[in-house]
C-alpha cells in the first residue's frame, strides 16, 4: 500500500501550492484594488463616514499593517481552521459556508445522478448504431446542449413545469419536489460533454481485440456493450468526473441562484456583491480543499476499476 | 467522417452568415434607439415599428438585441485575444526553454487549473467589484492559463521533431526557430481551441451577467436581458425567449465552426502526409 501513500502526499502538496498561490493571488489582488471594504462596512452600518470611525475600522482589522504581515496573520489562522469573520454579518466564515453545504452537497448528488442517467443510455445508443439516425440524434443533442447557457435551460424547465404545468414548485428548497427542477437543470447541462466522451471511448473499445474475440464467441453486441465495453470506458469517465468538478461547483452557484437554492453558490454571490473579502477568501479555501478530496477519491477510484494502476503500471487511457 | 465534419463547418458558415446579416442589417438600418425608455407602451408584442416588441421599460427588444450582440460578441472575441496573447508567448517560452523554470511553473499552473475556472473568475470580479469591465479582467486572467498550459504541451512534443532540431542545430535563433517551425504546426490548434472558446466565454459572460455580477442594468447584454427580463417570465414569457436563443445560435454556431475548422485541418493534415 505504498502507492495509496505516495497518492496522498502528492495530492496534499497540490492542496498546499492550490491554496498557497490562489490565497496569495486574490490577496494581492484585494490590496491593490481601489475601493475598500472599510467603506462598504460603514454602509451597512448605515453610520456617517467619517474620518475617523474608519481609522478605527481599520486598526481593528488590521487594515493597515503591511500587506506581508496581513497575508502570514492570516495564513496562521487558517492553518489553525480559523477563517476569520464576515465583514457584513460578523458571523464565523467557517460556520457560514458549513451551514450552506449540505444543500449544495444534494444538489450536486441529485445532479450527478441526473447526469449519468442521460449520458450513459445516449452514448451507449451512439456507439452501438454509428453513423446511423440515433448516433446523429443524440450527437445533436450533445451539440445543442453544450450550445445552451445552464440559467436559460432553468429558466424554459421552469417555465414549463412550473408556471404552465405547474406540477413542480418554481424555487426555494424543502420537499422532493423543490429538488427536481434544480438537479435536471444540472445534470443537462453538464451531460453533454459525458456523451461525447462516453460515445468516442466506446466506439474505440469496441474495436479492440477483447471485444473481437467476444464477437467471435457469438456474445450479442448489446450485451457485448453492457458487460464488456462500458466497463472499460470507466476510467476516462471518472478522470472526466475529477476533472469537471470544478464545472460542477461553478455550474452549481448559478443554479442556485436561479432557483433560489440556499447553498455555497448563492452566498460567494452574495459576498461578491457585498465584496464581503474575507467570505470570499474563506470560499476559496473550502472549494480547494473540496476539489482536492475528490481528486483523491478519484485516485482511489481507479485502483478498484483498474487494480494495474496499483502496481504502479503505465494504464491510464 | 469528412463528410459529417463538413457538414459541420458548413452548418456553422450558414449560421455565422444569417447572424451576421441579422445583426449588421439591424444595427445599419434599425431607427429604435436600444436605451429609449417609453413607460406609455411597455410589454407590447411584435408590431411594424417594434419586431420584437417591448420590454418592461418600453425599450425595443430587437434594437437591444442588437446592441446585445455587438457587446456579447466583441467581448467574446476581446477576451480571446487578450488571453491568447499572454498564454501563447508563456506558453511557448516555457515549453521550448525548459528546465527548472518550466517544471516550477507549471506545478504552480496545475495548482490553478485544478481550481473551478467560474468560481475564480467570481472570486477575482468580486475582488475587483462587480462590473463588466471586472468580468472582463476576471475572465482573462483565468482564461490565459488554459492557454499556456495547452500550447507549452503542444511544443513539448513539436520539439522533438527533427525539422526543429535541424534549425536549432544550425544555429537559428530561438525566435526564428518557434517563428518558422513551431508556430505553423500548432496553428490549427490553437485556431480550432479559440473557436470553440468564444463560445464558452459568451456562455461565462452571460452567466455572470445573469447572476448580477456582470453587465449591470442598462447595459443590454443578452444574460443581462433574461436577468432582467426574468421578473415578467408569466406575463410576457417573450423577454426570456428571444435573448436565450440568441446565445444559444452564437454559441452553436462557434461550436460547429470550431468542430467544421478540426475536420478541415485534420483533412488537410492527411493530404500533406499522402
Amino acid at each position: 500500500m505504498k502507492t495509496v501513500g505516495k497518492m496522498i502526499g502528492s495530492r496534499l502538496s497540490q492542496l498546499f501550492i492550490m491554496i498557497f498561490v490562489l490565497s496569495f493571488f486574490t490577496f494581492l489582488l484585494m490590496k491593490i484594488t481601489p475601493g475598500d471594504p472599510i467603506r462598504s462596512i460603514l454602509k451597512v452600518d448605515d453610520v456617517s463616514v467619517t474620518t475617523k470611525k474608519e481609522e478605527q475600522l481599520k486598526k481593528e482589522y488590521g487594515f493597515d499593517e503591511p500587506i506581508l504581515k496581513q497575508y502570514g496573520d492570516w495564513i496562521i489562522n487558517v492553518a489553525q481552521f480559523d477563517l476569520g469573520e464576515s465583514l457584513i454579518s460578523k458571523k464565523p466564515v467557517s460556520e457560514l459556508i458549513l451551514e450552506r453545504l449540505p444543500a449544495t452537497l444534494a444538489l450536486a448528488i441529485g445532479g450527478l445522478t441526473v447526469l449519468f442517467l442521460i449520458s450513459i443510455p445516449l452514448g451507449v445508443i451512439s456507439s452501438l448504431y454509428e453513423n446511423r439516425w440515433p448516433d446523429y440524434i443524440s450527437r445533436w443533442i450533445a451539440l445543442v446542449g453544450a450550445s445552451i447557457p445552464s440559467f436559460w435551460l432553468g429558466l424554459l424547465l421552469m417555465y414549463f413545469f412550473s408556471l404552465k404545468l405547474q406540477w413542480l414548485p418554481m424555487m426555494g428548497r424543502g420537499t422532493f419536489a423543490h429538488f427536481i427542477l434544480p438537479s435536471f437543470t444540472l445534470g443537462m447541462a453538464m451531460a453533454p460533454m459525458y456523451i461525447s466522451l462516453l460515445r468516442e471511448r466506446l466506439i474505440t473499445i469496441l474495436q479492440s481485440p477483447y471485444i473481437e474475440a467476444a464477437k467471435a464467441r457469438g456474445i450479442s453486441k448489446r450485451r457485448i456493450v453492457f458487460f464488456h465495453a462500458l466497463r472499460g470506458s470507466l476510467i476516462p469517465l471518472v478522470t472526466m468526473f475529477g476533472l469537471s468538478l470544478g464545472s460542477l461547483l461553478g455550474g452549481l452557484s448559478v443554479i442556485e441562484i436561479l432557483f433560489s437554492w440556499p447553498g455555497m453558490g448563492e452566498l460567494i454571490v452574495q459576498a461578491v456583491t457585498q465584496r464581503d473579502y474575507p467570505l470570499i477568501q474563506g470560499f476559496i479555501i473550502v472549494i480547494g480543499f473540496l476539489i482536492v478530496l475528490t481528486n483523491l477519491l478519484v485516485d482511489l477510484l481507479y485502483m478498484v476499476i483498474n487494480p494495474q494502476i496499483q502496481q504502479g503500471k503505465e494504464a491510464r487511457v | 467522417m469528412t463528410n459529417k465534419q463538413n457538414l459541420s463547418m458548413l452548418l456553422g458558415i450558414v449560421l455565422a452568415s444569417i447572424l451576421a446579416s441579422i445583426f449588421l442589417l439591424g444595427s445599419t438600418f434599425g431607427t429604435q434607439d436600444p436605451f429609449y425608455i417609453n413607460m406609455a407602451n411597455r410589454l407590447s408584442s411584435s408590431s411594424a415599428p417594434h419586431w420584437l416588441g417591448t420590454d418592461h421599460m418600453g425599450r425595443d427588444i430587437f434594437a437591444r438585441m442588437v446592441y446585445g450582440a455587438k457587446l456579447t460578441i466583441g467581448l467574446g472575441i476581446l477576451i480571446i485575444l487578450l488571453a491568447m496573447c499572454i498564454g501563447i508567448p508563456i506558453g511557448l517560452l516555457s515549453g521550448y526553454i525548459g528546465g527548472k523554470m518550466d517544471a516550477f511553473f507549471m506545478r504552480v499552473i496545475d495548482g490553478i487549473l485544478a481550481f473551478p475556472d467560474f468560481i475564480l473568475a467570481i472570486a477575482i470580479a468580486g475582488i475587483l467589484g462587480p462590473s463588466l469591465t471586472n468580468i472582463v479582467i476576471a475572465i482573462v486572467l483565468v482564461k490565459w492559463i488554459v492557454y499556456a498550459r495547452v500550447i507549452r504541451g503542444l511544443v513539448l512534443e513539436e520539439k522533438q521533431k527533427e525539422f526543429v532540431l535541424a534549425s536549432r542545430l544550425s544555429y537559428s535563433s530561438t525566435f526564428h526557430t518557434i517563428r518558422l517551425h513551431i508556430i505553423p504546426q500548432i496553428f490549427s490548434e490553437i485556431v480550432v481551441m479559440a473557436a470553440i472558446d468564444v463560445g464558452k466565454i459568451i456562455l461565462l459572460i452571460s452567466s455572470f451577467s445573469y447572476i448580477g455580477i456582470g453587465a449591470q442594468a442598462p447595459l443590454p447584454e443578452w444574460g443581462a436581458m433574461l436577468n432582467e427580463g426574468r421578473t415578467f417570465i408569466q406575463v410576457h414569457p417573450s423577454l426570456m425567449v428571444y435573448p436565450g436563443i440568441a446565445i444559444l445560435l452564437t454559441v452553436l454556431c462557434c461550436n460547429l465552426l470550431g468542430d467544421g475548422l478540426k475536420g478541415y485541418f485534420q483533412a488537410r493534415k492527411r493530404r500533406n502526409l499522402q
